[in-house]
């Protein structure tokens, strides 16, 4: 993991005192509201229907066992026991006090960890692939340049009152986990046919209320000029994007109007301005943030585990937990397990802070001390060796955090709505809940196979419905809260945006419109077809008569 | 006489900013003192300028582009950029484009709502002089530029990025 030197020690420190500072002046009535606003926000704090709520950075998703002890202690001693994790790899806390929040940034301070720009009309945490590093599959480990895009974003004084908020993600892998696509700004790491690195750059890509995906403005950037390419996007996107409708504001409107072409030639002008300037990476600094992410001591294991056949042998709920949560590793003898936080009745992503401690001690134990945060808001340990898993699950089963569910109809993605949120128009948690419990039989969800629901309580999309093979949209009809449903979302490889059934469902009636929903996908499904493959070779119509009947 | 902040001093402010455009009549009743034009203004201006008693400066709306001072940056000793409310960072790239791509080397002035909060940035981005909103404590604003001792980015004020400063050093 990227360790923090006196360069980065020092600026968060400085950063704490002139939060504490501005905090101040706020409650002593010497900064306005209005002018106290952008500054908390980009210090994580908004304040929200019942309480503030601290949405603290997980950069890319990495956590040490140190690190989520504090988050631990944060929420015992400043909120009431729990956190949340977003679809965006953070950590939210509901319930702190204003007055605590510049003590709270000084105990993240301790485990090198802070709550800047996650929120705000600035650069925001840059997310990734959970299984960076470890995956089977991967082109390049892409958490080195996370963490060099971290840096440079990191109180950029040019970029912190853009029109909108702006987010990037960076994939490494074949299989994209961190649903590039629909950020403003994607990168997928390359190799050009002379075998050397770069980034396929998209921009543009967006959820919220327009969805749109990301579209290729560079086939091939060689990897020393990704800051100065980078400032350029950045710096067209300042200039000229939409300030007089916060609707309109973010990217991928302003590539929209401006045609990609246009707007790509506009970025090649800036960037000739800026590139092979100081902002070239250097091989020096790509191999020094290279170092922090080595390979831990991996052993030399055999990729054949006589204990574990034994149990996936004997142990019928342990084979279908790791037939779910457990995936390929790089290194022979391990895998990657993914800790599902969606068991039912729980709202999606929390976790107590005896859950976060327990999971810690885990990591310790099992996983090289370190964690990841998934974007489908569970927790995943990257580097478990195989003769352990058994002892892993049966572990986790006293803390309830063994739902076998990964990937399936009740890992469910969801935003904290109308319970938490002031923006939502609709609840969102109690929706994921009574679909959980319409949906008990494990046996029944293994057969239904992979496919993503998702929630969002309104149409800032926190809950990703767009990209969701199900999606769920919170809508306010007449003062009541109705539920407007998507199908054939995805944010993988192929990705798409769903496509509206029909008219919106009140609460009561989603888990029947759940199960009309499965029954089609049942009655036309080829082989072990996925539901969203299944939507794409039928397409909308056998749905839509489901739900609401035949047409004449 | 009104105050403002200049290379990090509490200072007089000797220019007169003039809002609304101005025709040659009206710059003549303005001769002898040092003046701020609109962006129009003075390249309607622009001939006349070099005649008249006192310096002349321009200012630029959030919308107006620098590059359109391109051919006189030598020239002109004062450019002002307009902030119509402190949220619409438009200026901060206008400042960096005429710092760094245009190489301009007189005052830039940030002018309009002004606040102490957004200094540290604006400095780095190449402002070197503040007139901060009328409610603004001049004082408490000029130790703002000290809010942080180092910064990640390549900028105005110290135009290598940390990355390169930093293996400088350990080296």
């Amino acid at each position: 993991m990227y360790r923090y030197d006196e360069y980065d020690h020092q600026m968060l420190s400085d950063r704490i005192a002139q939060f504490r500072n501005q905090t101040a002046r706020f409650l002593e009535g010497k900064l306005a509201p209005a002018e106290f606003l952008p500054l908390r926000l980009q210090n994580g704090l908004y304040v929200q229907r019942l309480a503030p709520m601290l949405r603290v950075a997980i950069p890319y998703g990495m956590l040490s066992s140190t690190q989520l002890r504090k988050l631990a202690y944060i929420a015992d001693h400043f909120d009431k026991g729990y956190g949340h994790f977003t679809t965006r790899q953070n950590i939210q806390f509901n319930w702190p006090a204003i007055a605590d929040v510049p003590d709270i940034l000084a105990h993240l301070a301790e485990v090198e960890m802070h709550a800047i720009q996650t929120s705000g009309n600035c650069i925001r945490n840059t997310t990734t692939d959970q299984f960076a590093g470890a995956a089977a599959n991967e082109i390049e480990d892409s958490r080195p340049w996370c963490e060099i895009i971290r840096q440079w974003s990191t109180f950029h004084p040019e970029f912190a009152f853009l029109p909108r908020k702006f987010k990037i993600a960076v994939c490494g892998t074949q299989d994209d986990q961190a649903a590039t696509q629909v950020h403003d700004i994607g990168l997928f790491i390359v190799r050009n046919e002379e075998g050397e690195l770069g980034f396929r750059v998209l921009a543009g890509g967006g959820l919220g209320r327009t969805p749109v995906i990301g579209k290729q403005i560079r086939a091939f950037l060689p990897w020393q000029h990704l800051l100065s390419y980078l400032d350029a996007i950045l710096r067209v996107y300042n200039r000229e994007g939409r300030r007089d409708n916060k609707y309109k504001a973010r990217i991928k409107i302003l590539v929209k109007e401006t045609g990609i072409e246009q707007f790509q030639r506009k970025v090649e002008k800036e960037w000739l301005a800026l590139k092979d300037g100081p902002l070239t990476l250097t091989e020096a600094e790509f191999q020094r943030c290279k170092a922090f992410f080595k390979d831990p001591t991996y052993l030399p294991l055999e990729p054949f585990s006589p204990e574990l056949e034994h149990a996936l042998n004997t142990d019928v709920l342990f084979a279908a937990w790791h037939n779910q949560n457990v995936d390929a590793h790089k290194m022979p003898g391990y895998s990657i397990v993914t800790l599902c936080l969606k068991a039912t009745g729980i709202a999606p992503g929390d976790i107590t802070s005896e859950q976060m401690r327990f999971v810690a001690d885990l990591a310790d134990r099992y996983s090289f001390g370190e964690l990841r945060v998934t974007h489908e808001q569970n927790l995943v340990l990257a580097d478990v060796a195989r003769k352990d898993l058994h002892a892993l699950w049966t572990a986790l089963k006293s803390q309830d955090l063994h739902a076998p569910n990964l990937g399936l109809l009740t890992d469910i993605v969801c935003c904290p709505g109308g319970d938490f949120c002031s923006l939502a128009n609709a609840k969102s948690i109690p929706i994921a809940e009574s679909i959980q419990r319409r949906f008990d039989d494990p046996e029944q969800l293994r057969k239904i196979g992979r496919l993503s629901v998702n929630i969002s309580g309104c149409m800032n999309a926190c809950g990703h419905h767009h990209v969701g093979n199900i999606g769920i949209l919170g809508v306010d009809k007449k003062g009541e809260e109705y539920y407007q449903i998507s199908l054939g979302g995805s944010a993988e490889n192929l990705t798409a945006l769903g496509d509206i059934v029909g008219p919106s469902f009140a609460q009561e009636d989603i888990p029947d419109v759940m199960e009309k929903l499965i029954r089609v996908f049942e009655e036309h499904r080829e082989h072990e077809e996925r539901f969203v493959d299944t939507y794409r070779r039928i397409g909308i119509t056998p749905f839509k008569e489901a739900l609401y009947g035949k047409a004449d | 006489m009104a105050r403002l902040i200049k290379d990090r001093a509490i200072v007089d402010d000797h220019w007169v900013l003039v809002r609304e455009p101005v025709d040659g009549q009206a710059l003549r009743e303005l001769n002898g003192q040092d003046v701020i034009l609109p962006l129009q203004s003075w390249l309607e201006l622009r001939e006349d300028l070099p005649l008249r008693k006192g310096r002349t400066g321009a200012w630029l709306k959030n919308i107006e582009l620098p590059e359109s001072l391109a051919p006189w940056l030598t020239q002109i000793p004062l450019i002002a950029l307009d902030f119509p409310v402190f949220t619409d960072g438009r200026g901060y790239s206008s400042a960096r484009e005429l710092r760094q791509n245009l190489g301009y080397e007189g005052e830039l002035r940030a002018i309009g709502d002004v606040l102490c909060d957004q200094l540290f940035y604006m400095s780095r981005c190449g402002f070197n002089a503040f007139a901060l909103r009328a409610d603004q404590n001049l004082d408490a604003a000029a130790c703002r530029f000290e809010d942080f001792k180092d910064a990640y980015q390549a900028s105005v004020v110290n135009p290598l990025p940390l990355f390169r400063r930093r293996l400088g050093r350990s080296s």
